[in-house]
C-alpha cells in the first residue's frame, strides 16, 4: 500500500472514531421496549439535558430487563435532528425528542414512521402516534420571581435567555410579575445570545449584566456557567432545570429542577400496557414535574415565607402566577381585575408584560 | 466610567483564546499547511488542563498539558499530513471531530466540578494606578502571554532567519528544499506549535473564562480563530485586530442588549460574523496585499523526501 493510501485510511478511520463520540448511539438486541431519548445538549450539562437523561435512568431502574434505552446527545435542531430522529425510527418503539426546535423533524419523521409512538417536549404539534410534553416551567420562575425582588439591593434583575419562543417569553413575565410585586422598582435587563448551550457565551453574557449593574441572574439556557461566573463575581443567581449548587455553594439562591422521571415511568408503562395513546401533558408543581431546590440561607425569612405560601397556593389551584390585571408591554390591557391566563394563551405568548423593557426578536 | 471598564476587561477575556489560537495558526499557515483542526486542538487543551489543574491543584501543571496533550494531538495530523500525505483539508476536519469526540470521553467523569480560577497579575503599584491600573493590570497572566507571543511572532517572523526560512517554506517549498531546507520537518515543528498555542487557547476557556469542564466548550471558537487569520491577511499584529475587534462586537451587543436599547438581538449576535465576512471581502479585494503576505504553497503537498 502506497503511503498515500494509507494516510487516506487512517484518516477515515480517525474520521469513523470521531463520528462515532459525536454522536453516540448505542444499540442492543432483543425484542423489548426500545426507548429512545434524544438530547439537544451534552448528558453531563448538568443542566435541561442532565436531567431528561436522569428521567431515563428513572425509567432503566423501574423497568429493568423489560426496556431497554439508548439516547443520542448533542444533536442540533436543524436538519441533523431529523437524520438522528430517523435513524432512531427504524429500531426503537418510543422516542422522546427533548427540545422545543425537534417539533418540525419528530413531525415529519412520525408521519414516515406511524408504528413508532413519539413524545415531543415543550411543542405543539400533536398527532396520532406523536404526543406533548412539557411542564409549567412559569410556575417555577414565578417563585423565584418572588425571591429575585425580594434579594435584589441594585433593584437590577439579569435574565440570560435563549431563543424567542413562547416558553422563554413566558418566563420572562412569570419572574417580572412576581419580583415586581415584591419590589415595585425592579428593572429586568435580558439578554437574548441565541443558544442553549454555550458556556463561553453565557458567562460572557453573565459578567456584562454585573457589569451593568445587576446583583440576582435568572437564566434560561442549559449550562452552569453563569452561575459560577456568578460566584466569583459574588452576585447571586439561580440554577435552570437542575440543582447547580455545586457551581455556586454561595451565588445559588435556589434552583428550578426538572422532573422527568415520573411522566417517563407512566408513559413507558402505558407502552409496555398498551394503553399508549397521543397526549397533551403540563405538569406544574403539583404533579411535582416542576420543583424547587433548597432555598439558601440568604433569602429572608419573610420572603421564604412568601414563596412557601406562593407554593401551596399554586399547588392546590388557588393561585396562578398570571392573574390580573395584567396590561401587555404597550399598555393595552391583557387580563382584567381577577381574571386568569388561559393556557392556550400561554402557549402562545408572544408579548412581554407592561413593565418589562426591550423588544422581543423575531 | 467603571462600566466601559468592565466592557474592556470583558473584550480582552472573551478575545483572549482567540489570539492564542489563531498565533499558532498563522504560524501553521506560514509554514504552508493548512490545518482546520483548531477547534479539535482547543478542546483537546481545555479538557486537559483542566483535568490537570483539577487533579494536581497547579495552574501552571494545567497549562503544560494543555501544551503536550494538544502538541501530541497536532503532531498525529502533522505525521498524516507531512509523511503519509493525506489530504490537509480533510484531515484537519478529522482532526476537530476526533478531539471533540475524544475530549468529551476523557472528561467524562470531570463534568460538573469547579476548580479555583486562575491567578490575575498582582503588582499592587501597577494595579493601583487609576484607570491605567483596571485596563492594564488587572488580568491573568495569559492575557500578558498572548500579547508577548504575538509580539514574538512578529520579531521572529520578520527579525529571525529562521523566521524568514518558515516563510521561505511556505511560500516555496521545493526552492526551500534545494536550499537544504528539511520542509518537512519545518512543517511539522509549526504544526506542533500550533497545536501547542491551540491547546492554550483551549485552556484559556476551561481555567479562566468559565472554570469548568462542560463538552463542546469551544462552542466553534476554533473555526473564528482560522478565519482571523486570514483576516490579519497573514500578518501577526494584526491578529490583534481581528481578535479584539471580533471579540469586542461579541461583548459590546451583550452590553447593547442588556442597556435595553431597541434592536433585535439576533442582528446584534450576528455582527460579529458579519462584520468579519465584510472584512473578509475587502481584504481580498486588494491583490497586492494578498500576494505578498498569503503562503504560496498553502495546503499544497510536498512530495519530495528528505
Amino acid at each position: 500500500m502506497s503511503k498515500k493510501y494509507l494516510g487516506a485510511f487512517i484518516v477515515l478511520l480517525i474520521l469513523g472514531v470521531g463520528f462515532y463520540y459525536q454522536s453516540q448511539i448505542t444499540t442492543e438486541d432483543n425484542n423489548v421496549k426500545k426507548i429512545g431519548f434524544i438530547y439537544v445538549g451534552p448528558v453531563t450539562d448538568f443542566g435541561w439535558t442532565y436531567e431528561h437523561d436522569q428521567g431515563r435512568k428513572a425509567v432503566v431502574n423501574r423497568f429493568g430487563e423489560n426496556v431497554e434505552t439508548t439516547y443520542a446527545e448533542s444533536v442540533s435542531e436543524g436538519p441533523d435532528a431529523e437524520r438522528a430522529i430517523t435513524q432512531m425510527a427504524r429500531d426503537h418503539d418510543l422516542i422522546f425528542t427533548t427540545s422545543f426546535g425537534y417539533m418540525n423533524p419528530t413531525s415529519k419523521v412520525a408521519k414516515k414512521f406511524d408504528k413508532v409512538k413519539f413524545e415531543h417536549a415543550t411543542g405543539y404539534q400533536r398527532s396520532d402516534n406523536v404526543a406533548n410534553y412539557a411542564a409549567r416551567f412559569y410556575e417555577g420562575r414565578h417563585l423565584i420571581g418572588l425571591i429575585a425582588g425580594g434579594v435584589t439591593q441594585t433593584n437590577k434583575i439579569g435574565y440570560i435567555a435563549s431563543f424567542p419562543i413562547p416558553e422563554v417569553i413566558r418566563g420572562i413575565n412569570a419572574a417580572y410579575l412576581a419580583a415586581s410585586s415584591v419590589n415595585p422598582t425592579v428593572e429586568f435587563k435580558i439578554i437574548w445570545v441565541n443558544t442553549w448551550f454555550d458556556p463561553g457565551k453565557e458567562a460572557d453574557a453573565a459578567k456584562a449584566l454585573i457589569d451593568q449593574g445587576v446583583d440576582v441572574i435568572m437564566q434560561h439556557t442549559d449550562s452552569a456557567a453563569p452561575m459560577t461566573i456568578a460566584q466569583e463575581e459574588g452576585v447571586h443567581a439561580f440554577g435552570q432545570a437542575s440543582n447547580m449548587i455545586q457551581f455556586g455553594p454561595d451565588a445559588q439562591l435556589t434552583s428550578i429542577i426538572d422532573n422527568w422521571g415520573p411522566y417517563y415511568i407512566d408513559r413507558v408503562q402505558k407502552l409496555i400496557a398498551g394503553t399508549w395513546s397521543s397526549s397533551d401533558t403540563w405538569g406544574g408543581l403539583d404533579s411535582g414535574m416542576v420543583e424547587l431546590a433548597d432555598i439558601s440561607d440568604d433569602v429572608p425569612q419573610v420572603i421564604v415565607n412568601l414563596v412557601n405560601s406562593a407554593r401551596d397556593g399554586i399547588i392546590s389551584g388557588n393561585l396562578h402566577p398570571f392573574t390580573g390585571p395584567i396590561n401587555k408591554q404597550d399598555g393595552s390591557s391583557w387580563l382584567s381585575e381577577g381574571e386568569v391566563a388561559q393556557d392556550g394563551v400561554l402557549l402562545g405568548m408572544d408579548f412581554y408584560v407592561e413593565g418589562v423593557d426591550g423588544v422581543i426578536p423575531n | 466610567m467603571d462600566l466601559y471598564i468592565a466592557i474592556f476587561q470583558g473584550i480582552i477575556i472573551a478575545s483572549t483564546p482567540l489570539v492564542l489560537a489563531s498565533i499558532g495558526e498563522l504560524i501553521v499557515e506560514k509554514s504552508g499547511v493548512l490545518n482546520l483542526g483548531v477547534e479539535g486542538m482547543m478542546i483537546i487543551g481545555a479538557v486537559s488542563s483542566f483535568i490537570v489543574t483539577y487533579e494536581t491543584g497547579s495552574h501552571l501543571l494545567g497549562l503544560l498539558a494543555a501544551i503536550i496533550s494538544s502538541g501530541l494531538i497536532a503532531l498525529i495530523f502533522g505525521i498524516l499530513t507531512q509523511y503519509l500525505l493525506s489530504n490537509q483539508v480533510a484531515t484537519g476536519l478529522a482532526l476537530t471531530l476526533f478531539g471533540l469526540g475524544l475530549a468529551s470521553l476523557i472528561g467524562q467523569s470531570y463534568s460538573g466540578i469547579t476548580i479555583e480560577s486562575f491567578p490575575s497579575l498582582e503588582i499592587d503599584i501597577l494595579k493601583n494606578i487609576p484607570i491605567i491600573g483596571d485596563l492594564f493590570f488587572a488580568f491573568d497572566y495569559l492575557v500578558y502571554l498572548s500579547v508577548l507571543m504575538v509580539i514574538g511572532t512578529y520579531l521572529f517572523l520578520n527579525k529571525t532567519k529562521r523566521g524568514l526560512i518558515l516563510i521561505a517554506t511556505g511560500d516555496n517549498h521545493d526552492s526551500a528544499h534545494s536550499l537544504g531546507y528539511s520542509v518537512k520537518k519545518i512543517r511539522l515543528l509549526s504544526i506542533i506549535y500550533g497545536g501547542a498555542c491551540a491547546g492554550l487557547g483551549g485552556a484559556y476557556l476551561s481555567l479562566v473564562q468559565t472554570p469548568m469542564w462542560v463538552e463542546n466548550m469551544t462552542a466553534g471558537r476554533g473555526w473564528i480563530a482560522l478565519a482571523i487569520v486570514v483576516f490579519a491577511v497573514w500578518r501577526p499584529l494584526w491578529i490583534f485586530a481581528g481578535a479584539y475587534i471580533f471579540g469586542g462586537i461579541t461583548i459590546i451587543q451583550l452590553h447593547i442588549q442588556a442597556t435595553g436599547v431597541n434592536i433585535e438581538a439576533q442582528y446584534m449576535s450576528m455582527l460579529p460574523y458579519v462584520v468579519t465576512i465584510l472584512v473578509l471581502v475587502f481584504i481580498s479585494m486588494n491583490k497586492n496585499r494578498l500576494a505578498v503576505n498569503a503562503p504560496n504553497c498553502l495546503n499544497k503537498l510536498f512530495t519530495s523526501d528528505i
